[in-house]
């Protein structure tokens, strides 16, 4: 009994040390970029035994903020960097859309940026006001910090203190799920992240604008009017493992990673 | 008494340096828990210090961003949909644990134990996602938008059930049994034999075990996050979406300034002297009958 433990007790010291020897890098920040992100980092990982990296969501926000801190090599934003954040360093790694997303039987045909504004300041009770059938509106609005949230304000123009949301959540999935779940609901969410779940699961629309499809190809193409760069930061020039993981996150060899999320490869 | 029967083997050297030993991981639980204590309060202080312990209770708002950090609400809608998740748990807890212990045939009741242990092995996050695709547009079917109390208190007495009913089945399986058989032998019928007898001397178990749950359901984040709408509004009604106080910590700690940070601590203040008041209560309360 006792050499059997001795032995189980070296093997375990042995696995245990095994993973002393590898290189860790931590990337953390926006939620739509992280599914993207660690489907790169797994490639990335295949063939350079003994570097793992480890992908957190948490928010654009936070990325820039745990990079600062020295919490994360990397950051992912879905955004632009801020005028406070220029001391920063960005790399675009895909283009993505922002569109409006109802549950799967809500009709509705579209929705202009008034009637947008309408129904995130609580003024739009019901669905047949704008063309859709006799049902309560659910708003479904982003908790703060998050890159998804900001841009929707800035483009529709909504004073974020006056948004009367009904559920506030986290992340795309969690958005989509919630709109999906109830039938008055409408949220924003990544165009890529709505079209995989819809192509996976359906029971979601995406909502045109402007008399564009909310599609990837319309992101690629430049014609969706409310586009957004993902981008990669970091608070000062990366060195070895994390300089080659960022290039690689911008090659030609990623592309197909980042069309089966349904994003645009951001083409320099 | 164990210790006073026992005293002679105090004096034995051996005695002695075993418990020695055996005070240091006592110590440690201790001081882990002031360790915690600590930290919080002073992670706290900067924000009490420069907008005091009234502001965060009188403010009317949740906006950090403009310098309103009213928590009052999700004060509320934690002890809201805490309470109601033990409300429902309790009756649901005790009733399996005495169903097992006093009316099952023994391989049934080893499978129900069973199933109670399984449950309380789920992580919360599970429970999440199951209340986020079921639950909710359950609720919602009935009045939108789903995320709500209501959704959350369910999944919630789902998840301190089997606290509760194990700490139920802990307690009964400990009346002694000849309390029990004299009982039935003057005639009483089983369900008296439980509300008469045996309740009464498993109080003290039962009632550690809900202190217990009532805890957990005051500390759950994950679960509560997904399915409670997170609008920071007073719960008024059990379909209004609200937002916990540990939900909001699990929401804006990432992004957090300095100074919102403190303020989230105060919260995370507030829930430490919230659990400690409950356990306080629940200690005094749970001393019941005991030969």
């Amino acid at each position: 009994m006792t050499l059997r433990s001795l032995i189980g007790g070296i093997a375990l010291l042995a696995v245990g040390c095994g993973s002393h020897a590898s290189t860790r890098i931590t990337v953390t920040g926006s939620s739509t970029v992280a599914p993207l992100f660690a489907e790169i980092a797994k490639r990335f990982e295949e063939g350079r035994p003994g570097v793992r990296v480890d992908v957190q969501t948490g928010g654009s926000t936070r990325g820039a903020a745990d990079v600062r801190r020295g919490t994360a090599s990397l950051g992912m934003m879905s955004r632009g960097l801020l005028a406070s954040e220029s001391d920063l360093l960005s790399w675009p790694i895909a283009l993505d859309g922002l569109c409006l997303i109802v549950h799967g039987d809500n009709d509705v045909p579209s929705l202009s940026a008034d009637q947008v504004r309408a129904i995130y300041r609580g003024e739009i009770e019901s669905w047949d006001e704008v063309g859709g059938p006799d049902l309560p509106v659910v708003v479904v609005h982003k908790a703060e910090g998050r890159a998804t949230l900001e841009l929707f304000l800035r483009f529709f123009e909504i004073d974020g203190a006056l948004v009367v949301p009904d559920v506030v959540v986290g992340d795309n999935e969690q958005g989509i799920k919630t709109v999906a779940g109830s039938p008055g609901a409408v949220g924003y969410v990544s165009i890529g992240a709505a079209s995989h779940y819809a192509e996976q699961r359906g029971g979601l629309r995406l909502l045109p604008f402007g008399g564009v499809p909310a599609t990837t190809r319309a992101v690629e193409s430049g014609r969706w009017p409310l586009s957004r760069e993902l981008i990669v930061v970091a608070a000062r020039d990366p060195e070895g493992p994390v300089r080659s993981l960022v290039e690689f996150a911008r090659s030609e060899e990623v592309h197909d990673l980042v069309r089966a999320l349904s994003f645009a490869p951001f083409r320099p | 008494m164990i210790s006073s029967a026992l005293s002679a083997s105090r004096r034995s050297a051996r005695d002695r340096r075993f418990r020695r030993l055996l005070a240091i991981p006592a110590a440690l639980a201790g001081i882990a828990v002031l360790g915690i204590a600590a930290f919080v309060i002073a992670e706290a202080s900067p924000a009490l210090r420069s907008i005091g312990l009234w502001a965060p209770l009188a403010d009317a708002q949740w906006q950090p961003a403009s310098g309103a950090f009213g928590m009052a609400p999700m004060l509320a809608a934690t002890l809201v949909i805490a309470l109601g998740a033990l409300l429902l748990a309790a009756p649901l807890g005790v009733g399996a644990a005495a169903f097992a212990r006093m009316w099952a045939p023994r391989p049934l009741a080893r499978v129900l134990r069973g199933a109670q242990i399984l449950l309380a092995g789920l992580p919360s996050v599970v429970f999440g996602a199951w209340g986020l695709v079921v639950v909710v547009p359950a609720v919602a079917a009935w009045q939108p938008p789903g995320a709500s109390v209501l959704a959350a208190t369910l999944v919630l007495a789902l998840m301190i059930l089997p606290t509760i009913a194990l700490a139920a089945d802990a307690a009964i399986a400990g009346v002694p049994g000849d309390l029990v058989q004299g009982a039935a032998a003057l005639g009483l019928r089983r369900g008296a034999v439980l509300r008469h007898v045996v309740l009464p001397m498993a109080r003290r178990g039962i009632g550690a075990g809900l202190v217990l749950a009532l805890g957990r359901a005051v500390g759950e984040t994950m679960a509560v996050l997904m399915v409670a709408g997170n609008v920071v509004q007073w719960p008024t009604s059990v379909f209004a979406p609200v937002r916990t106080l540990t939900a909001n910590i699990a929401l804006e700690m990432g992004y957090a300034s300095e100074a919102h940070r403190s303020v989230l601590f105060v919260g995370g203040l507030l829930l430490l002297a919230m659990v400690a008041a409950l356990t306080l209560v629940g200690h005094r309360r749970g001393r019941g009958i005991h030969a």
